[in-house]
């Protein structure tokens, strides 16, 4: 096959799909001319192009669905037949393109059955019958724009169909001389895209008088020549504000061109630029070694700087916008919604994120398979939706974003989602589990069963999906490039899929950092901030039973050794150095370091498949000098950081929602003994600081003990009732504070710092816990802070828990403390609770689709009344009945008055645990009663 | 080396021989198939592998590659030398992924005939019967043939404490 052939064949396919999604659009936005515009345009480089070539099929094809088109922008109205019937006709043109690519030459076989159908529906209402050609290139105020628009969005493409259009309208359609030197013309331009398409295009435009000045425009961004054009740009810009995407304004000046490379020659430039950096190393310590300066030194430092950028340069060559692989689906959930009478609108996010090349490869086709299923299995039809109070337009979102060192891949519908029912079923017939299994897993559990081979609940086989193929190649695809897959579905309110694939192949920001004077990198998004240390400074490292942690802002932040981590070093003491406060999900923690050195922009290499399983690294790379760097991989060293048996939990809840705080996280927790022998802790997250205080100086007024601390005085209180606070010796203290105000607890004796599942067991009778708790596998009190704030303050207060099950709560306050504090609890009682600490932030998370079933918030909420909170959810639809609980330091006639007006179920005292956990019952109770 | 060159004018005038790359680790000569080696090198600068399995050395850079460095004296029983001035590897393929075995030295390619290999002898470390497929009498010296495969695999599950 000759070059011409293949180059066509590549760019008519690009052509075709940017002409799939582009129709859709069409469809749904009618008026829009520039889509329009830019289709027409589109089929006719393609019509053009086939007639050169010499395949009469694709070209009559093309022609009559151009006809078509031509009619569209004649004014004849849009019909989804009309375009379903151009996208068929496109879906022939492909296949022929695939034969053609096999065979070298056009197929046999008639399209008489299209093009009869594509004229009799250009005829309907035709307004002038004359065939297409003419009346597209007829000269109107739209063309120029069209031209500009086809131009930003295939910049490699326009030359070709600048010539081509060129051609058409100079003289005649039958001018054979004229196609020897176009043929040539397109080749030339195959082999040199950038040069050699303006000298073609001024000759072709010299010889073609009417379109001249638009190709002048065209190549005005090389040529400066835009003063010849000043009618057809603004007229461009124009039109290109008028439609809604305004994606082809910005376009004009800011596409760069493109052209199509090899994937093998990008490969081997990668190696080639690996060798030179290897080189410029070696010529790098030769010119320190020696003391004389040939003057060598200062070129080689150029060279040094510029192989540094030509290894950045290719190293960017791999990297495409996820979007690309998303090209397909809009035309793909058209058609479904078609098909299965179903309305359904795509939304897609993040299509930027750029991911490896070869990454994409992989995920393309599982992505399209999930978002067919979610259009057929999740999305309900319009009645259904309509029935259970949903809009009648269904919604799937896709959404991309780069995530704690991974991209994340977000498939969600608003349709029915799993019935777990049915799944749990299914398994039991098929054997997978058994009945007694089955019936004891949990909804997590029992969705992944749609993973297996050849599972499948659909109670009838559609053409789309339902064959039990599928998922399950999903799964091993996306494993395949190390990847995991993880779904979430709740009954009526729909299905989310979360791929997160490992930053394996894709090139990531990383911090490059020493210990024991070996490197290692730490993925930059991971990284929240550095701290220097060292005994002396502001910031020091302390211990708690040998545990280190870190004052930092009035919290502890745990510290994690990296050289003992690593088995680098025995020594536990080590207390200077850098520490990076890391964020993974909702653990914070800091790893000491021994040194930071600088960011450094790093391709990731997969482990070695011997090393894999060391949790600690995820990948590894070479810097830029040459070396091999570990790259530390956050997720695995907090996992290692937490207990042995937790860490299949902690793994799985990675893959949850973030913002979800799952149930069963790690806590870290401080241990302390109180008065008796039993053992007790709070969440260390809500202790701001440890104190060790000389007795005498605890000062007692009017009975109660008080301490001089930083300026004011802060109240003790005992931590339990058998503990008298010393009069002599050293006092240990808990210190808990928010804002300006504190509190001292006083225990016998700090234990440790333990990380651990929090599975409080709940205690009613003793307010001052909050249950009791297997801990390191010893029985610990888990103390109910708020139990010791009333003691002490007033404008303290506190909430409670009950025995609900798998109720979503957000909990809307903005004192960190009491959101802290809450939080333990509440999920005691059961809720997966969801924490916002402004009124903005739960109006968001509540907007952005978040399933909750439970309100509880704070009525004086800083900056924003939580009463306006409530309303602007009564005037959304989709929270009007969410249940609401309002929290108050104290109740006023008039506040439970506007919470009545409200809708507001209750409201309580801040202080009044049992109140918050009895109203949060009684709504439970209601809720069961409903169901 | 010297051993070496003195041993290998040797060639028998065989008809199937195998051609086999020879390394010397601890004094004990052994042959890799040539089929199986891609490359011998110098190693330079290593990046050892906190956690790792003892087996490997580390993780080297090999024109932009990055290659798993396995220390084939650790692989079989033995210590680690304690002059490590030039460390040699030879560079190996296994299922798609690049390995660098640590040796002590590399000698010539050897051609023998497969047909005078001997079976390992009975009393043979049982670490290295799993490795070795058979014995080349050379005059002055033995030759363990080592089975490539066998020696790179070698236990993954291990979890790192």
């Amino acid at each position: 096959m000759d070059d011409l052939l293949l180059e066509f064949l590549t760019e008519t396919n690009e052509h075709l799909e940017t002409v799939d999604v582009e129709m859709v659009r069409f469809e749904q936005d009618p008026n829009n001319e520039a889509i329009l515009s830019n289709i027409f345009r589109l089929v006719h480089t393609i019509k053009g192009t086939c007639g050169f070539l010499g395949l009469p099929r694709l070209e009559a094809l093309a022609h009559a669905a151009e006809t078509l088109m031509g009619k569209f922008r004649d004014g004849m109205p849009v019909t989804t037949p009309a375009v379903s019937l151009i996208l068929t006709t496109l879906d022939r043109i492909k296949e022929i393109l695939g034969e053609l690519e096999r065979q070298g030459t056009e197929p046999e076989g008639s399209d008489a059955d299209l093009i009869e159908l594509l004229e009799k529906m250009a005829s309907q209402e035709a307004l002038t019958p004359e065939p297409a050609p003419q009346s597209a290139p007829a000269p109107s105020s739209g063309q120029p724009v069209s031209q500009v628009f086809e131009r930003e969005l295939k910049p490699g493409e326009v030359s070709l169909d600048e010539l081509e259009r060129a051609f058409q309208e100079a003289p005649g359609p039958e001018k054979a001389a004229a196609s020897g030197t176009l043929t040539y013309q397109v080749l030339e331009r195959a082999l040199k895209p950038g040069e050699v398409s303006l000298d073609e295009l001024e000759r072709a435009f010299r010889e073609a008088p009417g379109p001249a000045p638009l190709v002048i425009e065209k190549a005005a961004a090389n040529l400066p020549k835009n003063d010849a054009v000043p009618a057809p740009a603004p007229s461009a810009k124009k039109n290109a504000e008028a439609s809604d995407s305004g994606e082809g304004g910005d376009g004009i000046a800011g596409k760069v061109q493109t052209i199509r490379v090899n994937v093998d020659t990008l490969e081997h430039l990668m190696t080639m630029v690996s060798e030179l950096v290897l080189t410029r190393n070696q010529l790098l310590e030769i010119a320190r070694r020696s003391s004389e300066d040939h003057g060598y030194k200062v070129p080689l430092q150029r060279l040094s700087q510029v192989t540094a950028e030509l290894q950045d340069g290719v190293m960017k060559t791999r990297m495409q916008p996820i979007g690309n692989a998303w090209q397909k689906l809009p035309r793909v959930v058209r058609d479904l919604s078609n098909e299965l009478s179903k309305k359904i609108e795509l939304v897609m996010q993040g299509a930027d994120t750029e991911l490896d090349r070869q990454v994409l490869e992989v995920i393309k086709d599982p992505l399209t398979h999930m978002v067919r299923n979610s259009a057929d299995h999740g999305i309900e039809t319009p009645s259904d939706r309509k029935a259970s109070g949903k809009p009648e337009k269904g919604t799937i979102r896709l959404n991309a974003y780069h995530e704690g060192g991974s991209i994340t891949i977000e498939i969600s519908d608003d349709g029915k989602g799993l019935n777990f029912a049915a799944i749990r079923k299914k398994a039991a017939e098929r054997g997978i589990a058994s009945d007694a299994e089955v019936e004891k897993m949990s909804d997590a559990q029992v969705a992944k069963f749609i993973f297996h081979p050849g599972f499948s609940t659909a109670a009838k086989v559609t053409s789309v999906s339902g064959r039990g193929v599928g998922m399950d190649v999903v799964k091993t695809n996306i494993e395949l490039i190390g990847g995991t897959v993880d779904i979430r579905s709740e009954q009526g309110r729909g299905t989310t899929f979360t791929i997160k694939i490992p930053l394996t192949l894709a090139i990531v920001a990383a911090l490059i950092v020493s210990s024991k004077d070996q490197r290692f990198a730490i993925p930059q998004v991971a990284v929240s901030e550095l701290v220097r240390v060292s005994p002396t400074s502001e910031h020091s490292i302390e211990r708690i039973n040998g545990t280190p942690i870190l004052r930092l802002r009035d919290r502890l932040l745990p510290i994690v050794p990296l050289s003992k981590v690593m088995g680098l070093s025995a020594n536990e003491d080590a207390n200077n150095g850098f520490v990076v406060v890391t964020q993974v999900a909702h653990q914070r923690f800091g790893i000491l370091v021994d040194g930071v050195f600088h960011t450094e922009e790093i391709v990731v290499k997969p482990m070695s498949s011997k090393l894999r399983h060391i949790q600690l690294f995820s990948g590894n790379t070479i810097l830029g000098d040459g070396a091999v760097v570990l790259i530390i991989d956050p997720n695995g060293l907090a996992r290692m950081v937490g207990t042995e048996a937790s860490s299949n939990e902690f793994q799985s809840d990675a893959g949850q929602e973030q913002a979800i705080v799952a149930a069963d996280e790690m806590t870290s927790l401080l241990v302390f003994r109180g008065g008796g022998e039993s053992l007790k802790a709070v969440p260390l997250s809500l202790v701001t600081r440890l104190e060790e205080i000389e007795a005498s100086t605890i000062e007692w007024s009017s009975g109660r003990p008080v301490v001089q601390y930083r300026g004011r005085l802060m109240p003790l209180v005992s931590c339990d009732e058998e503990l008298a606070i010393k009069r002599q010796g050293m006092q240990s203290l808990l210190v808990f504070s928010d804002g300006e105000v504190s509190m001292g607890l006083a225990v016998a004796e700090i234990v440790d710092i333990v990380e651990d599942k929090l599975d409080v067991e709940l205690l009613a009778e003793r307010s001052d816990l909050v249950g009791s708790a297997v801990v390191r596998g010893r029985t610990t009190e888990i103390v109910n802070v708020a139990h010791y704030l009333p003691m002490v303050l007033e404008t303290w207060s506190r909430k409670d828990r009950r025995d609900s099950v798998d109720k979503s709560l957000l909990l809307v306050d903005s004192s960190t403390f009491f959101r802290d504090m809450l939080v333990p609890v509440l999920k005691a009682s059961g809720y997966r609770v969801q924490t916002a600490s402004t009124a903005q932030e739960a109006v968001r998370l509540l907007s952005g689709g978040l399933h909750i079933d439970v309100v509880v918030t704070d009525l004086e909420l800083s900056g924003h009344s939580g009463f306006a909170l409530v309303a602007s959810l009564r005037a959304d639809p989709q929270h009007s009945t969410t249940p609401v609980i309002g929290m108050t330091v104290r109740p006023d006639p008039q506040q439970i008055a506007l919470a009545r007006k409200l809708r507001i179920s209750e409201v309580v005292s801040k202080i009044d645990r049992r109140g918050l956990l009895s109203a949060l019952a009684e709504l439970n109770a209601s809720f069961e009663e409903a169901a | 080396m010297k051993s070496l060159e003195s041993m290998t004018a040797t060639p028998k005038s065989t008809s199937r021989q195998m051609e086999f790359v020879t390394v010397t680790v601890a004094n004990q000569l052994l042959g890799l198939p040539i089929s199986r080696v891609h490359d011998v090198f110098v190693v330079s600068e290593m990046t050892t592998v906190p956690l790792a399995q003892g087996e490997i050395a580390g993780l080297l850079n090999l024109r932009g590659r990055v290659v798993t460095a396995v220390s084939l004296r650790r692989r079989l029983g033995l210590n680690d030398t304690a002059g490590a001035e030039r460390r040699m590897a030879v560079g190996l393929e296994n299922q798609g992924e690049a390995y660098g075995l640590l040796v002590d030295e590399v000698g010539e390619v050897l051609k023998l005939d497969p047909d005078e290999m001997q079976p390992n002898p009975v009393h043979m470390d049982r670490g290295w019967v799993g490795l070795s497929q058979g014995v080349h009498q050379l005059r002055e010296k033995l030759l363990i043939v080592l089975d490539v495969d066998a020696v790179l695999a070698f236990e993954t599950t291990r979890e790192a404490a």
